[in-house]
């Protein structure tokens, strides 16, 4: 019943920027998305959610082109991706901030922010990168990986605004942090999403979720099962917390 | 005080020389080896044939076509790389995705084969090179002699290994290169080409090879299994310098070059399994090379 409520809140969206149809993916032979649906409209922030497996990394790293099997419809800006590598995804203007953060332990954290490629013109400069994170142009000669967790999530994220992309995927930003670096990450998104920056997000951290989003959408066993506008959150606080299980 | 152990000067610098001479080559293709292996996982056993295609094409070219050393020296490294490219797009990339002993059968393959083409049309008695009339002669040092050529293949390759290591330690290019080495999935979903970087990293390690190659075409004999010869001593230097370390496999090539020069002025009878007995201590001591990094 819900499903159903929720296809004609997909179909009532207005041009999505990003809209995901019937995705699935495998990790070798195991089968780990049965088919994820939902959309994401410019400027929107949306998260998935969901409980530990349900597939919600899976689904980002399956827009993003880097597993090795996937199948379904994943349209950008009205094109279709399913059938492109991820470096031609990336070229598209999807930006991936990966769960582990993937900061390259051999470059420095200069090297590190320097790596991604322009891929369209509009991307934040340096500048405006430390002025998010005035952390990291203190450290700018330092090794990648000695960089403290928090100044590594600045790092993944800052290096992806330097590129144009302006929808960003983000795996769980907030994982292992302090709440103070938590409060920095939810101001920045904030910021980006004024910026005119869409952005899905994976969280595990609910209370965070609700301040930055507009719209979640809840994962169970690799599909989409629901979808709560952020405004009625609180209206339905007790299906949420019987999806997620808290 | 060398007179006090002995040893007369000329015997110690000659045999000091010829270790660098050594350490040249050792160091070259140690380079291209590891970095081989750091962004293609894969231990190129076809590095010492592809050695040898490059004295045999600078031979070639001369012989047949008539281009000087110089000449060579630019082409033959580009021609053998070319190749190399083939190879990888060919045969090698299929590989990917199995375990490294694949790659390294294949490649072994490959260099039997090479040699075993070039043996059949050649033979293995060796052909003269010359060295180009603008290095031939050499310096009177006062203590020892020292040839112009020689002096020349320790400069080149010197020159040539510390411009590959401040490519990839202080470049953009560089800095690809390691972040594929690293992670190539999430470089490649930054929007990078990494397959076609593995491929120009093929190429390129290869024509090292080719490079070190022609350097040698006129100090050796040109010999179909001169590479064959050589790359099991590279081989222990790539261990003991650590596999996929850039600055460790130039220092320890110059390095191992110098200490088995040295064997054979104090201990001439150990000169030939130095470099195994070291490598035999250094893995003992510390498995992952001097300058490797433990996974």
């Amino acid at each position: 019943m819900a499903e159903a409520a929720f296809a004609t809140q997909i179909s009532a969206a207005a041009q999505p920027l990003l809209a995901v149809q019937n995705l699935e993916a495998w990790y070798g032979e195991s089968h780990v998305l049965h088919g994820i649906n939902f959309d994401v409209r410019p400027g929107e922030v949306v998260t998935l959610l969901g409980r530990n497996g349900a597939g919600k990394t899976t689904t980002l790293k399956a827009i993003m082109g880097i597993l090795p099997k996937r199948k379904g419809s994943v349209t950008f800006e009205g094109t279709e991706t399913i059938g492109l590598p991820s470096r031609a995804i990336a070229r598209a203007g999807i930006a991936f901030c990966p769960e582990e953060r993937g900061i390259f332990s051999s470059l420095s954290v200069e090297e590190n922010l320097m790596l991604p490629p322009q891929v369209k013109p509009g991307g934040m400069s340096v500048e405006q990168i430390f002025d998010l994170f005035p952390n990291l142009k203190e450290r700018l000669s330092s090794q990648g990986t000695k960089l403290s967790g928090g100044e590594q999530q600045m790092l993944a994220i800052g290096r992806i605004l330097r590129t144009g992309a302006k929808m960003l995927l983000l795996d769980e930003p907030t994982e292992g942090l302090a709440p103070v670096i938590i409060q920095q990450i939810g101001r920045t998104i904030a910021r980006l999403k004024q910026e005119g920056f869409t952005i899905v997000l994976v969280e595990q951290n609910f209370h965070f979720a609700s301040s930055v989003a507009d719209r979640h959408f809840i994962v169970e066993q690799g599909r989409v099962i629901d979808m709560i506008p952020n405004e009625e959150l609180d209206a339905n606080i007790e299906k949420l917390h019987g999806y997620l299980g808290v | 005080m060398f007179e006090l152990l002995g040893i007369p000067p000329q015997a110690l610098f000659g045999q000091l020389l010829l270790g660098l001479i050594n350490g040249s080559f050792y160091a070259i293709l140690s380079l291209g080896l590891a970095i081989i292996f750091g962004l293609l996982n894969i231990i190129n056993f076809t590095h010492g044939a592809q050695y040898m295609l490059g004295a045999f094409v600078a031979w070639m070219l001369l012989t047949y076509f008539g281009v000087p050393y110089w000449g060579a020296l630019l082409l033959a490294p580009v021609l053998v790389g070319i190749k190399g490219v083939i190879i990888e797009r060919l045969l090698i990339s299929r590989l990917y995705h199995l375990d490294h002993l694949y790659g390294l059968l294949l490649t072994f393959g490959l260099a039997l084969i090479i040699q075993g083409l070039l043996r059949n049309q050649y033979g293995i008695s060796g052909l003269p090179y010359a060295i180009p009339p603008q290095l031939s002669g050499g310096q009177n040092l006062g203590f020892m002699f020292l040839p112009n050529y020689r002096a020349w293949v320790v400069v080149a390759s010197l020159v040539v290994c510390l411009a590959t290591w401040f490519v990839i330690e202080k470049t953009r290019l560089g800095a690809y290169l390691r972040a594929a080495t690293e992670n190539p999935t999430l470089v490649g979903a930054f929007g990078i080409n990494v397959p076609r970087m593995i491929t120009l990293t093929y190429g390129f390690g290869v024509a090292l090879a080719a490079f070190a190659g022609v350097l040698a075409a006129p100090i050796y004999a040109v010999n179909p299994n001169m590479g064959a010869d050589l790359i099991i001593v590279v081989f222990a230097v790539v261990v003991i310098g650590g596999m996929g370390s850039i600055l460790g496999a130039i220092v320890t090539g110059f390095g191992l070059g110098l200490v088995e020069g040295l064997t054979k002025v104090f201990y001439p009878e150990a000169s030939s399994v130095i470099i195994f007995v070291i490598m035999a201590i250094v893995l003992l001591v510390k498995p992952a090379g001097l300058f490797g990094r433990t996974a």
